[in-house]
This record gives structure tokens, C-alpha cells and sequence, in this order.
């Protein structure tokens, strides 16, 4: 077991590295970095002041170069103009013996966001902690109403509840988040259907959170999550209501709703544990598209603010970010699956 | 005049589509009574769920087609902005309506001032275009390289299903702000992933045609060469546009000449189509692998095996049919993914044009106004979830009734 999570950390470093790599060589291209200088200068600027610009902020050297400063490997570069000396890891105002030569993600160094003015750790650190409140009350609701939802579909297969609630998860996977969400802001909180119950901005939920300003945005996500997981329970719980034990039990005379929660129960409920943990990579991705749609600013609005305005250094830890997030989820939910089950083993 | 009731536009916009309604009666009452010879197709009409998807689907395809290119059902132009009817609610009459012009908005104006109906149907030919042909080169891609994966497994396995993890690995919405933008349009790299990604077809059906009738090469060799010349035909239209393959400021590699040209993809249509290829086709890559893996140790394989069949012939002609089942059901699926998807990349302004009127981007363009006046993101969002419920739906009877026999 032990050896067998070594591997996958080896692997997952492997594989983070490759990714951020790719990020990396996308973002440094040089049309990018065109688009980069003429935000941060003016959208007038000649191709000469472009690549003087780029020249002085270190984006003209070689790609693997860049890349190992990025990382920390590299010493970062340094430039010497008219006796003022800047680089990547000081400014020019440092003192002498405070000048590091390393300075990369090694180091703890996340780099400096050119879009907000500030340190990228800082910035992703604090995004991050909103989003974790979203997603806190996500899974608050998803999980147990997804289990709930797939139990009782699956309990008797071929019934009229199953027959309903199965038609409702797969209504449910089929409408992506933009669309249930405008729907959603359209019915509760626009002036067209009159029911103003609920916000359609969470903006304020940034602060505090109300049942008032947070209802739209988690259910919105949860809803597309919902439908996935509730199928996958459905089908383990079918599977398992025609074991032989489920059989001896009903033959032995105990009731049913004992049958459903003490025997089939946590026999169903192993596969349901790994979807719910693979959900997590898809739920970023409903992030993304809900804290835009509700301008709640978390971890999703920080991938987009970076993505459109090519910020380098937050796009590259906002990656990082996500691709260590889906990893650790596969990870888990393996591990996981290993523990609930011990039929399966891992050498 | 006056504004018309919600009953009046219902029965408007039902008469106005019209041939939908005719062509899906007639799809339904031929194929109801030939269902018995219709293999799978036909037992889709034993199952009402499957029939309900199967309906809702052929709607928008039918939308679609007659809209699109045969430019029926539009009341009004999709793009010309008449003044007075931003923002109008459904059913406002058209102020200035000249002698045979549509006299009403049927779903209103958007904050343009264009009809939302109009847009709503050519939006519909942008999805039924786009959506099944990218998922169609996504299959391709992904049993290209899955079925080897899983008949071989050993190294070639280990190296793929990492590159496919690593694919997988990304979120989906970085890959599109990456990929899909005009800086990386200018660089020429979706042109590369475009050369990269469409040749899987090609050699698909190359070696499907070769591990069948290499034993008669006097039927194999013709066969071949027409099928070789043609499809690469396709295939270097479809990569070449201006007589150059790649083209990007500094440098350009010269491709099909443009008088051999059949046709050009607007280079915005050819990185939303690359990406989402690129998107999918891991994890077709992932089922396919799965399947081989779990049919390779079928007796038949072995039968085959001992036949002294070549490892392509047991692959495509052995294994391949034999896993249609699941395939099937998961390509209705991922069309309707891949719709998601393309609603997705609408959504946040990437690839397409902002004046483009499929879907995702007019349910961009209608958010904002969203509490003011809904109807011209809500008339978009309702066709994109009825299109993906009913491909959801014709997945779901399609699964029920294969596996009944």
C-alpha cells in the first residue's frame, strides 16, 4: 500500500510538472506576451517598445530557462541598465544582501500577479477560501440529496418512483450549469416572473453568507452534480438488492425498510464514494461558470480574471492549483475504494 | 396592431415550424412500421423514454437543417437590428412592418434589437453542424489509439493512458481560455493540432479497409487507392485554407492549392472544433481501452488468434463490433456533452464571433439584462436543455433495449 502511494505521488508530480509546463509554454508565447505588455503599457505600443518592454521584464530568454526560474531550479535573471540593477526575485529598491538569486515555487515564491499588484500566494490563498465556502454548501446538499434520490430509485428497480426519479437525474445531467443557473436567476429573482425570493447576485455572500444571496449559486451546481451521482447509486443499489443475502433476508421476514438501511445500505454506497470524489474536477469547472455568472469572486473568477488578461504567474499557480485538486481526488477516492471494499487489493 | 397573447405566439411559432412537424411525423410513421428490420433503430421504438429522445432530438435536427442552409422557419434576419425592438417582450408586433415581412417578434427583441426566434433557429444549425461531426472525430481518435492500448497493454499502454490522464487532468475551462483565443489563432497551433487530430479518420478506415482484404490484393489495392484519394482529398481541404496549411505571420506551409480547395472553415469555427475534439477524445480513448481490454479474452479472440489473424483484423474486425453496444450509447451521450461544451465556450465569449447566434452566446450576450428581461437568454438556455435532454434520453432507451438481447 504504501509503495503503491509512492507511485502515484511520483506520478502525480510528474504529471503536475508536465501540465504546468504545457500552461507555461502557452502563456509565454509570443503573441501572449504581446497582449501581455500592451495591457500592462498601452494598447498603442509599438513592437518596439513591446519587445523592449519584455526585455527588461525577463520574457525573452529561452523557454526552459524561464521555466526552471519559474520553478526555482534556476537562479532568476538579473539586469544591469544605466547602473540600476532589477531581477526577477528583487526590485530595484532592495537592499544588496536582502537580493536572493533563487526565488521559484521551490523557494515558496508564487511570483507576482500583473493584474491585481500583488503576490500570487496571497491572492490564490485568499480566493481559494471563498470558493471553499461555496463548495462547502455544495456538497451539503448534493451529496446527501444524491444518495437519497439513488436509494430510493434503487430500491425497487422498474417502479414508478424509480421510473420518476431516474427521468429526474438525467434531466438533471442535462442541463449545465449556464443554463440552469439563468433559469434560476430568471424565475426567483427577476422582475419578469415577480418572485423576488432570492438574490441573483452573490457578491454579498462574500462576506456573509444568507439564505438570502448563497440559495441560487449552490444550487445551481449542485444540481448538475446531483444527477451523475444519484445514477451511479441507483445502479450499485439495484445490483445489490438482488444479492443472495438481500434475498435471505426478506425470506427471514425482516422488514423491508430494516433490509434497505442495514443490510443493502453500505454495500451500496462504495461506488457512490468514488464518483463523488472524481465529482470534485467537474465541480471546478461548475465554479468557474456559476461565480461568473452570480460575480462571486472566488478561486473560478480568479481563473478567468487570469486567463483573459494572460497573468502568467497567477494562471501558472491557479493550474497548479487545479491539477494537484483533481489528482489528490483520484488518489483519495482509489484509496478510498480499497478501504470500503476488501475484495480489491492493491499490491 | 396589438401584442399578441401567449396562446397566439404558441400557434404562431407552431405553424411557422411547420415541415418540423411534417418531417417528424413522417421519420416516425415509416420507421414505426418497418421497426421489426430496423436492427437497433427500430427496437429504439419499443421504448418510450428512447422515443421521447429520439423525438426531441430530430426536432432540433430538423431546426437545424431546414433553418440553416435552407433558410425556411426565420421570420426575420437573424443579424439586422430593427430600431424600436430592443428588449421588446414576446410577441411584440414589428413596428414598421413592410408588405411581406412578419408582422410580430414571436420570443421578442434581444438588447440588439434582433429576433430572438430567428437566432434561436440558426443557432440551432450552428449546434446540429458542429456538435456530432467533432464527436464523430473525437470516436475516431480515441479507437484509433484505444484499441491498440488495450489488445497490447504493456508500455504502449502505460504511455498512452498517461498522456490521456494528463489530458484528463486538465480543467476544461483553463484548456479553452488557453487554446481558444486570437493570440493562440495567430500562432498557428490549432492549424498544427487540426493536421494532428484529422488524419485519425483516415488512417481509421485505412487500416479498417487493409486487415480486411489484404488476403485479395486485387480488390484491396483498387479499393485502397479510391477510398486513400478520396478521403485524403477531405482531409486536406478541410486542414488547407488560402493554399496554405499553416499560415501565420512569419512563416506559412504551403497546402492544397485553392482551386482544389472544396471548402474553407472559418479559422474561430476550426479552434472551437480542434479544442473540443481534443477535449473529448480521451476519455473515448479511456472506454475503448476498457472494452478491448475486457474483450481481448473472449474466445473468439483466442479463435481468431489461432486462426493466425493479424492483431488489426482481431482489433477491428473482432473486437470492435463487439463493444458497438456501449459506443453507441456513450456517442449520443458525448454529442450532448459536446453541446454543453460548445454552450460553454459561447458562454464565455471564446471562439465564436459575439454576433454569432449560436446558443452559448446568446445566453452571453442575454445575462446581463437577466432581471429586466429574461426571455432572450431563457428562449436559448430551453433549447439547449431540451437538445441535451433528448440526447441523454435516446442514450438511456438505446442502453435499455441493447441490453435486452
Amino acid at each position: 500500500m504504501g509503495l503503491f502511494i509512492l507511485r502515484r505521488l511520483g506520478v502525480m508530480v510528474l504529471t503536475a510538472l508536465c501540465l504546468t509546463f504545457v500552461v507555461f509554454w502557452l502563456t509565454n508565447l509570443y503573441p501572449n506576451l504581446e497582449k501581455l505588455a500592451k495591457t500592462q503599457g498601452n494598447f498603442r505600443m509599438s513592437d518596439e517598445a513591446v519587445a523592449s518592454y519584455l526585455g527588461k521584464n525577463g520574457y525573452l530568454q529561452p523557454m526552459p530557462v524561464k521555466f526552471g526560474q519559474w520553478l526555482g531550479v534556476l537562479p532568476g535573471w538579473t539586469l544591469e541598465d544605466e547602473g540600476v540593477v532589477t531581477g526577477k526575485c528583487f526590485g530595484a529598491d532592495t537592499p544588496e544582501e536582502d537580493r536572493r538569486s533563487f526565488c521559484g515555487v521551490i523557494q515558496g515564491d508564487w511570483g507576482f500577479s500583473t493584474v491585481f499588484k500583488d503576490d500570487v500566494g496571497s491572492i490564490v490563498l485568499t480566493r481559494l477560501g471563498l470558493t471553499g465556502k461555496l463548495m462547502f454548501f455544495v456538497m451539503l446538499v448534493m451529496v446527501p440529496m444524491a444518495l437519497i434520490i439513488g436509494v430510493l430509485a434503487g430500491m425497487r428497480e422498474g417502479s414508478k418512483l424509480d421510473r420518476s426519479l431516474s427521468t429526474f437525474s438525467i434531466a438533471s445531467t442535462a442541463t449545465p450549469e449556464y443554463v440552469s443557473g439563468v433559469i434560476f436567476i430568471a424565475v426567483f429573482a427577476s422582475s419578469a416572473f415577480g418572485l423576488k425570493w432570492f438574490k441573483g447576485s452573490a457578491t454579498s455572500a462574500m462576506d456573509s453568507v444568507t439564505f438570502e444571496n448563497f440559495t441560487l449559486p449552490v444550487v445551481t451546481i449542485a444540481l448538475y452534480g446531483m444527477g451523475y451521482i444519484a445514477r451511479m447509486t441507483r445502479a450499485s443499489m439495484t445490483e445489490v438488492m438482488t444479492a443472495q443475502y438481500i434475498r435471505t433476508a426478506r425470506l427471514k421476514g425482516v422488514k423491508f425498510s430494516d433490509i434497505v438501511l442495514k443490510h443493502a445500505l453500505r454495500n451500496a454506497l462504495i461506488a457512490p464514494f468514488t464518483v463523488i470524489m472524481l465529482q470534485f474536477p467537474w465541480l471546478l469547472n461548475g465554479v468557474v461558470i456559476v461565480e461568473t455568472l452570480f460575480n462571486y469572486k472566488g478561486f473560478g473568477w480568479l481563473l478567468v480574471q487570469a486567463a483573459s488578461n494572460n497573468d502568467i504567474e497567477l494562471l501558472l499557480a491557479v493550474s497548479v492549483v487545479s491539477v494537484i485538486v483533481v489528482l489528490v481526488t483520484q488518489l483519495i477516492s482509489d484509496i478510498g475504494y480499497v478501504y470500503l471494499n476488501p475484495r480489491i487489493r492493491i499490491a | 396592431m396589438e401584442e399578441l397573447s401567449w396562446g397566439g405566439i404558441l400557434a404562431r411559432m407552431f405553424i411557422q415550424l411547420g415541415p418540423v412537424w411534417i418531417s417528424l411525423i413522417v421519420l416516425f410513421t415509416v420507421s414505426m412500421t418497418y421497426k421489426r428490420r430496423l436492427g437497433l433503430y427500430g427496437k429504439l421504438f419499443d421504448s418510450t423514454i428512447g422515443m421521447i429522445g429520439f423525438a426531441l432530438v430530430m426536432f432540433w435536427v430538423f431546426v437545424g437543417v431546414y433553418g440553416g442552409p435552407l433558410d425556411m422557419l426565420v421570420t426575420h434576419d437573424p443579424l439586422s437590428q430593427v430600431s424600436g425592438m430592443k428588449n421588446k417582450i414576446p410577441g411584440t408586433p414589428m413596428r414598421g412592418a413592410e408588405e411581406g415581412e412578419y408582422a410580430y417578434f414571436l420570443l421578442g427583441g434581444d438588447n440588439l434589437a434582433r429576433d430572438v426566434f430567428s437566432r434561436l433557429i440558426k443557432g440551432a444549425w450552428v449546434v446540429v453542424q458542429i456538435a456530432p461531426v467533432a464527436t464523430l472525430f473525437a470516436f475516431m481518435v480515441g479507437i484509433t489509439l484505444g484499441l491498440p492500448a488495450g489488445y497490447y497493454g504493456g508500455r504502449l499502454d502505460t504511455l498512452l493512458s498517461f498522456l490521456a490522464n494528463l489530458i484528463l487532468a486538465f480543467p476544461v475551462i483553463l484548456l479553452f481560455y488557453l487554446l481558444v483565443t486570437p493570440e493562440i489563432v495567430l500562432t498557428g497551433i490549432p492549424n498544427y493540432m487540426a493536421l494532428f487530430l484529422f488524419v485519425f479518420p483516415l488512417i481509421f478506415v485505412c487500416i479498417l479497409l487493409n486487415s480486411r482484404y489484404y488476403t485479395q490484393p486485387s480488390v484491396r489495392t483498387p479499393l485502397l487507392i479510391g477510398v486513400l484519394g478520396g478521403l485524403g482529398w477531405l482531409y486536406l481541404s478541410l486542414v488547407s485554407s488560402d493554399g496554405s496549411v499553416v499560415a501565420t505571420p512569419t512563416y506559412s506551409i504551403p497546402g492544397l492549392p485553392a482551386f482544389l480547395d472544396l471548402f474553407d472553415i472559418d479559422p474561430g469555427i476550426l479552434v472551437v472544433f480542434v479544442s473540443v475534439v481534443f477535449v473529448n477524445s480521451p476519455t473515448v480513448f479511456r472506454i475503448v481501452r476498457g472494452l478491448a481490454m475486457d474483450i481481448k479474452t473472449r474466445d473468439y479472440v483466442a479463435a481468431a488468434q489461432t486462426r493466425g489473424e493479424g492483431p488489426w483484423y482481431i482489433m477491428l474486425w473482432e473486437i470492435l463490433p463487439n463493444a458497438r453496444g456501449p459506443l453507441i450509447v456513450d456517442f449520443c451521450l458525448r454529442i450532448g456533452y459536446t453541446t454543453i461544451l460548445l454552450g460553454t465556450l459561447g458562454f464565455f465569449g471564446l471562439g465564436l464571433e459575439s454576433e454569432s447566434p449560436d446558443w452559448g452566446s446568446t445566453i452571453n450576450a442575454g445575462r446581463r439584462l437577466l432581471a429586466l428581461y429574461p426571455h432572450a437568454a431563457i428562449a436559448p438556455a430551453l433549447a439547449l436543455l431540451t437538445l441535451v435532454l433528448g440526447l441523454n434520453l435516446l442514450a438511456d432507451g438505446l442502453r435499455e433495449e441493447s441490453l435486452r438481447d
